[in-house]
């Protein structure tokens, strides 16, 4: 860990306290302070939303593979090099004009880690997790989106392994859009679902 | 157990915070330590994840409302300690080793950090016997109060819905997160997901046209 001794600060309770445990584990041989910087690192800079971005810019440009996408989600976007750790077992929903998709966890916080990374921090929020499966428009709401009139909203709450990725609308012009750009269009929150 | 994890549905929470897309993903350097302490600690099979799931779960509801994400798993991760022996009162609140560390199953090391997450652990399992529903067919979640782990929520219990699809067999999890040694003797059942219309579990109060959860098939009538 890394501190700045030029402006001290006195450590919280926490800060404290989670110290005092990860040294004890590190004393005790149960894990090892490379592991911790290598687990940090992953989900840091190498694991995130760009892999789902690919996953969706693939899937908008290439028929065959959303077909694939929305009929054997764990291969299609392991065919892309993304697997693992709570993405075992991956779904993926489809908007369309008349559906729109959002994803939830209202147990906890189950989130498709190898295409989207650790989830943010209001997914995992009460305001949330309580809101989404009852007020799913007024989840959008508080994100700034709006829904057309009449444009229904299914809610996916992840409860056991699966894992849910949401595949938004095309923008009209796909086809004339290289996938590179396409990648750049993708935002994580239309992934999950509380924007378009 | 009816604890304040399982939040589907209730209100007052007010607006969700921190929605700009560039909100930074940890509010402090500790909260980075607790996520990469849980995740080594879990790859070392001292046990399952929907016992770590239980652990965090286990909390007054008062106690859970007031935590934040991080000091929950924090919580939750010496539970599982302490009920194993791997550490004691006395280290947590010292820092210092003071009993021999006990025997792991393994050690997760640098090396092997992406391709154990590469890897991942999958849940599906061969099942007994074949599924009792196909898609389309009407079930009711049974109306049931577990003191235990589950994750059937309670904003489902009692209704009806319909099987969307059939996931195949997956470990249970309301049985994986009883056993104390891991691995245990896992229990595999039929995964379904169930949609579920909006006006069956709310009334006219919800602007959701359908909901969709995932059951498995002990959870149906």
């Amino acid at each position: 860990m890394t501190q700045d001794h030029s402006h001290p600060q006195p450590l919280s309770d926490i800060e404290i306290r989670v110290k005092a445990l990860e040294s004890l584990l590190i004393e005790k041989g149960y894990v090892d302070p490379q592991t911790l910087d290598a687990l940090i690192d992953t989900y840091e800079n190498k694991i995130g939303p760009k892999n789902g971005a690919k996953v969706v810019a693939k899937a908008w440009k290439d028929p065959a593979y959303k077909a694939w996408l929305l009929d054997d989600a764990t291969a299609a976007i392991a065919s892309l090099g993304f697997t693992g750790r709570q993405g075992e077992h991956m779904v993926v929903v489809e908007n369309t004009p008349a559906v729109h998709n959002l994803v939830v966890c209202t147990l906890c916080s189950c989130y498709p880690w190898p295409v989207l990374g650790i989830p943010p921090v209001w997914y995992k929020s009460p305001a949330f997790r309580a809101k989404a499966v009852i007020d799913p428009k007024g989840v959008m709401a508080d994100f700034g989106h709006r829904l057309p009139e009449g444009v229904a909203i299914r809610v996916w709450d992840s409860t056991a392994e699966l894992r849910y990725l949401v595949l938004p609308l095309a923008p009209h012009d796909a086809n004339a859009l290289s996938i590179e750009h396409l990648e750049g269009m993708v935002t994580r929150d239309a992934m999950i679902g509380v924007a378009v | 157990m009816n604890t304040a994890h399982d939040m589907g549905g209730m209100q007052g929470f007010g607006a969700i915070e921190e929605t700009a897309s560039d909100s930074p993903l940890f509010h402090a350097e500790w909260e980075q330590r607790v996520l990469a302490l849980t995740l080594a600690m879990g790859a070392t099979g001292s046990w399952n994840i929907d016992q770590s799931r239980a652990a965090r779960e286990n909390m007054h509801p008062a106690v859970y409302l007031n935590s934040s994400y991080f000091e929950i798993w924090f919580s939750g991760l010496q539970k599982l300690m302490l009920e194993r022996g791997l550490v004691t009162p006395q280290e947590i609140a010292t820092g210092r080793a003071v009993v021999p560390p006990l025997p792991l199953q393994r050690k997760l090391l640098a090396v092997d950090v992406a391709s154990a997450l590469a890897k991942g652990s999958p849940t599906t399992r061969p099942t007994p016997s074949p599924a009792r529903f196909k898609v389309g067919d009407s079930v009711r979640v049974k109306m049931i109060n577990p003191i235990q782990h589950t994750r059937v929520p309670r904003y489902i219990r009692g209704h009806a819905g319909h099987i969307s699809a059939v996931r195949g067999g997956h470990v249970f999890a309301d049985a994986n997160a009883q056993t104390l040694s891991a691995p245990a003797m896992e229990e595999a059942q039929w995964l379904y997901t169930v949609r579920f219309d909006a006006n069956e579990l709310w009334g006219a109060d919800t602007t959701a046209s359908e909901v969709y959860v995932d059951c498995w098939e002990s959870y149906f009538e």
